[in-house]
């Protein structure tokens, strides 16, 4: 009884991602392609996807070595980006407090948005019991990570092959642009869209391809003061 | 082409592969001594999305030569997906009509 309610519930967190994953293949893709393109060897551009697994960080990660920037500024930009995870962690916690410590590693190692997003609506209207609740999550976080890994390794294989007149690496600002506006909910994130842009444009001269960072910071700091004083 | 040699690709690999991870089990493994984010760092987190991927996208389309220049195939492809991700919110029909408009402008 218990046994086949997991195993329902694993098959519904599946099932829930599946139309999303239809956004996510041509992202896989386009993530592996870049990271060949920036020059990663294969193994390299492979590997990515599974130790990082995060589209966004991979994306904007692979841009900034194809730019030489500095290693310091490669890993703080791929972890502010990575930082809203400790958020939907935070949020996650209650729900799935009491699983063991092997579970919470790997439920942590499978966090996306798009899981997090379909799990938090879905515990908040079932209420199903713990066991039930952690399947479901498995169900649809496991699945997005197996369309991940697919699709940027068939990425990485086409990689070398799309000639540079296809103009592919534009891709990746757009694929950033359909993530950024469902981002901007309210007056202060939409100040801190603007302001970051704005900044990002200002400040694209700025060494070690520090822009993006600092960029972001004046984005978030607008945001946080425009909050703070209404 | 990135010039950062094999060796220090694979170090950085794995720094944002392991920084990730602990940011996403953080609370995760905090719960019970922390139950709540702090509301200053939940305040910071809210905007961090909005604001990293405006700064992304905009210099990829006003810097699309290294010059700043809003005369490009690139701008105006970037303009024209920009209302269709607003409108949609699709990132397949984003990146359709973005590529699109830009191979229609440059055959032309």
């Amino acid at each position: 009884m218990a046994e086949s309610a997991r195993r329902d519930a694993f098959f519904a967190g599946v099932r829930s991602v599946l139309p999303i994953t239809l956004g996510v293949i041509p992202f896989g893709v386009i993530a592996g392609v870049a990271a060949i393109e920036a020059g990663l060897a294969t193994g390299q551009a492979i590997a990515l996807s599974p130790m990082v697994f995060a589209g966004a960080a991979q994306l904007a990660t692979v841009d900034l070595m194809a730019r030489d920037a500095a290693p310091v500024i490669i890993v703080l930009t791929a972890l502010v980006i990575n930082a809203r995870f400790a958020m939907y962690s935070a949020s996650l916690a209650p729900w799935l407090r009491g699983i063991g410590p092997a579970s919470k590693a790997l439920a942590a190692y499978l966090l996306t948005d798009q899981a997090f997003a379909v799990s938090i609506v879905h515990f908040d209207r079932t209420r199903d019991s713990l066991a039930v609740r952690t399947a479901y999550y498995f169900g649809a976080a496991a699945t997005l990570w197996v369309v991940w890994q697919v699709t940027s390794v068939i990425g990485v294989l086409i990689g070398s092959g799309v000639p540079p007149e296809w103009s592919l690496d534009f891709a990746i600002p757009l694929v950033f642009m359909a993530l950024l506006f469902p981002a901007i909910r309210d007056p202060g994130t939409r100040l801190a869209a603007a302001t970051a842009g704005i900044a990002a444009v200002a400040l694209v001269g700025l060494p070690l391809n520090l822009g993006l960072l600092a960029a972001s910071a004046l984005g978030i700091a607008a945001g946080t003061i425009v909050e703070a004083t209404t | 082409m990135t010039t950062l040699s094999p060796p220090l690709v694979w170090l950085l690999i794995g720094v944002i592969g392991i920084g990730t991870w602990v940011l996403r089990i953080s609370f995760l493994a905090l719960l019970g001594r922390v139950d709540q984010v702090p509301p200053t760092v939940a305040r910071i987190l809210r905007f961090i999305p909005a604001a990293v991927l405006a700064a992304l996208v905009l210099p990829a389309l006003t810097h699309a030569t290294g010059e700043f220049d809003l005369t490009t195939d690139r701008f105006a492809a970037g303009l024209v997906a920009g209302l269709v991700a607003w409108r949609t919110r699709n990132v397949l029909a984003t990146i359709a009509v973005g590529m699109g408009c830009l191979w229609l402008l440059q055959a032309v």
